[in-house]
């Protein structure tokens, strides 16, 4: 149980980070690592997220990833505090999303360096190479409340351009008027190599910290386009051992979050 | 009361060639699918597909009934490609209208309340305005300056909906964890058909579900089709979850012209519903849904 922290926990504890501050907020990650750090997150220093099963139920407590409502009656067995304490079918999410009163993670099959991201198709959208997720919640999402990306492969990811905007980056939506952008926020990108922000004068990426065990020039190989490195650069920070015991034990004893490292 | 009854046959005469066709559910959850085979046995076609798609598009894609399809997302859920919609795509032989998950809601939500559009910001700044250019804005008459995406009402000239009960009337009872957007489907199409699990009197549409689940008022229903096992192999609980080792076989068969053609004769190729779920009760006979 004491075993050094490997490079998902890392990823994890990056991914909650994205969340702190938000306070009373419904938080849906896609995807089973960043379902993972939102459970972290509220279990230690974000204790008034609102979370769902990833369907329609909204759950109080600390309860283990891949576990889904089948019987509300039965949810005690998911853990000692875990209760329904909300109802969030899809309609209402949309109407949570357009409220602002959301952060979500969703992941990306190409981003740039303003943050625009795809996960809908590659190639001539009209005839794709390859039909992907579609644009999903994408726009709506970046349109209205704050967005987190998950990427488990900088290498593949991170392109000088992208196919389809899915999630409009800060160019943009620039270009719309003050008013109609007003909500957009890219809070972070978490890689499997670093963690990534937008809080630049002209919101292009710039790298926040590197993971332990990953070089600056890991960084540089896999990134296409121009990136500021911080001097001295910042390390991700470790997991925690009360940080690993909860992914380890409580959230994810399954080790569902692996599967994103091959 | 009126009786609205009818069979799946029944419907299909209702329907007909380059017809807007709504289908509610969402991605691989509980999807009229009787209905949806009831149309592939049938000679309709150039159906433009109005959905949160799932199988129906992968199958009505695969079969040639479609023309173009309009939708929030397509999707199998557990396999999150749907594998004959993407072959639809990648051999672009069906044109495509994609919306943003949420724009789609008000799309369906102005059909409903007969308004031309409703105005949001999802969309703008990506590629939903690039790739629909007939989409337009709206700056807010108030002088706040906002300029939002008018969202135009997705209008039907039919929708096939999904519920776990209804009666003959055509009031309709969702039984699980979620509606989805099947009560706008059903307000914004011209006319509406409903599947069910089980038809029950009116008096006893109370018996398992609250007064919150009876979401379908007959107002916006033209026919009742009693359909146990309706929805398969998407799920439909409580009465069923998703069939995966179907699915799983379903989606296989997109790669493989042969083991397409073997899935159309021994699932599609059948006369009727029951004659469909008397083949699927001889397959877990022989304990094939547990491969």
């Amino acid at each position: 149980m004491n075993a050094p922290a490997t490079i998902d926990e890392i990823c994890v504890l990056a991914l909650a980070e994205a969340f702190r501050g938000d306070g009373e907020l419904l938080c849906n990650p896609m995807g089973v690592l960043p379902v993972v750090a939102a459970r972290l997150a509220r279990a230690t220093f974000e204790p008034d997220l609102m979370l769902t099963d990833t369907i329609a139920y909204a759950l109080t407590g600390t309860f283990k990833a891949g576990a889904v409502v089948s019987d509300p009656a039965d949810v005690s067995s998911f853990g000692p505090q875990v209760a329904v304490e909300g109802y969030m079918p899809f309609r209402t999410v949309f109407d949570q999303a357009w409220s602002g009163n959301r952060h979500v993670v969703m992941g990306a099959s190409q981003i740039d360096r303003h943050g625009n991201q795809n996960f809908a198709s590659i190639g001539d959208y009209r005839k794709p190479k390859a039909q992907l997720l579609g644009l999903r919640g994408a726009p709506g999402n970046l349109a209205n409340h704050a967005t987190t990306y998950w990427v488990h492969n900088q290498a593949r990811t991170f392109s000088e351009t992208v196919d389809v905007v899915s999630g409009p980056g800060y160019d943009r939506m620039a270009a719309l008027p003050e008013p109609t952008r007003r909500y957009h926020h890219i809070r972070r990108v978490v890689t499997n190599l670093g963690v990534y922000d937008f809080d630049t004068p002209d919101h292009t990426m710039r790298l926040v910290s590197v993971h332990p065990g990953t070089s600056l020039d890991d960084i540089r190989a896999a990134t296409p386009f121009e990136l500021p490195i911080p001097e001295p650069t910042p390390q991700t920070p470790l997991p925690t051992p009360e940080d690993l015991r909860l992914i380890r034990e409580v959230i994810d004893p399954d080790n569902l979050r692996k599967s994103d490292f091959p | 009361m009126p009786d609205k009854r009818m069979t799946e046959d029944d419907v299909i005469a209702e329907l007909s060639s380059g017809m807007t066709l709504g289908v509610a559910g969402w991605g691989s959850r509980r999807k009229p699918m009787s209905l949806v085979r009831a149309i592939l046995r049938s000679d309709i076609d150039d159906l433009h597909l109005v959905t949160y798609g799932g199988p129906d598009a992968g199958l009505l894609c695969a079969a040639g009934k479609v023309r173009k399809v309009t939708y929030g997302f397509v999707s199998l859920d557990s396999i999150p490609l749907e594998p004959h919609f993407r072959v639809a795509r990648q051999t672009a032989s069906v044109e495509v209208r994609e919306f943003d998950e949420g724009a789609f809601y008000l799309g369906l939500l102005a059909a409903a309340h007969r308004v031309p559009f409703y105005p949001t910001r999802a969309g703008l700044g990506s590629d939903m305005m690039t790739f629909n250019p007939e989409l337009r804005t709206v700056t807010s008459p108030y002088g706040d300056g906002t300029e939002l995406l008018a969202v135009p009402a997705l209008e039907m000239d039919a929708s096939l909906i999904h519920m776990n009960r209804a009666d003959a009337a055509g009031n309709g009872q969702f039984l699980g964890p979620d509606l989805y957007f099947d009560d706008l489907f059903a307000m914004a199409a011209k006319r509406t058909f409903m599947s069910c699990e089980r038809l029950v009197p009116t008096e006893n549409l109370l018996d398992e579900g609250s007064i919150h689940t009876l979401k379908i008022p007959r107002l916006h229903v033209d026919g009742v089709v009693e359909a146990p096992g309706g929805a398969h192999f998407t799920e439909c609980p409580p009465d069923y979850g998703r069939d995966e080792q179907f699915q799983r076989q379903y989606a296989a068969t997109a790669r493989d012209p042969e083991a397409w053609a073997r899935f159309k004769a021994d699932w599609l190729d059948l006369p009727s519903n029951d004659a469909y779920q008397t083949r699927l009760a001889e397959r877990t006979k022989r304990g094939e849904d547990q491969r």
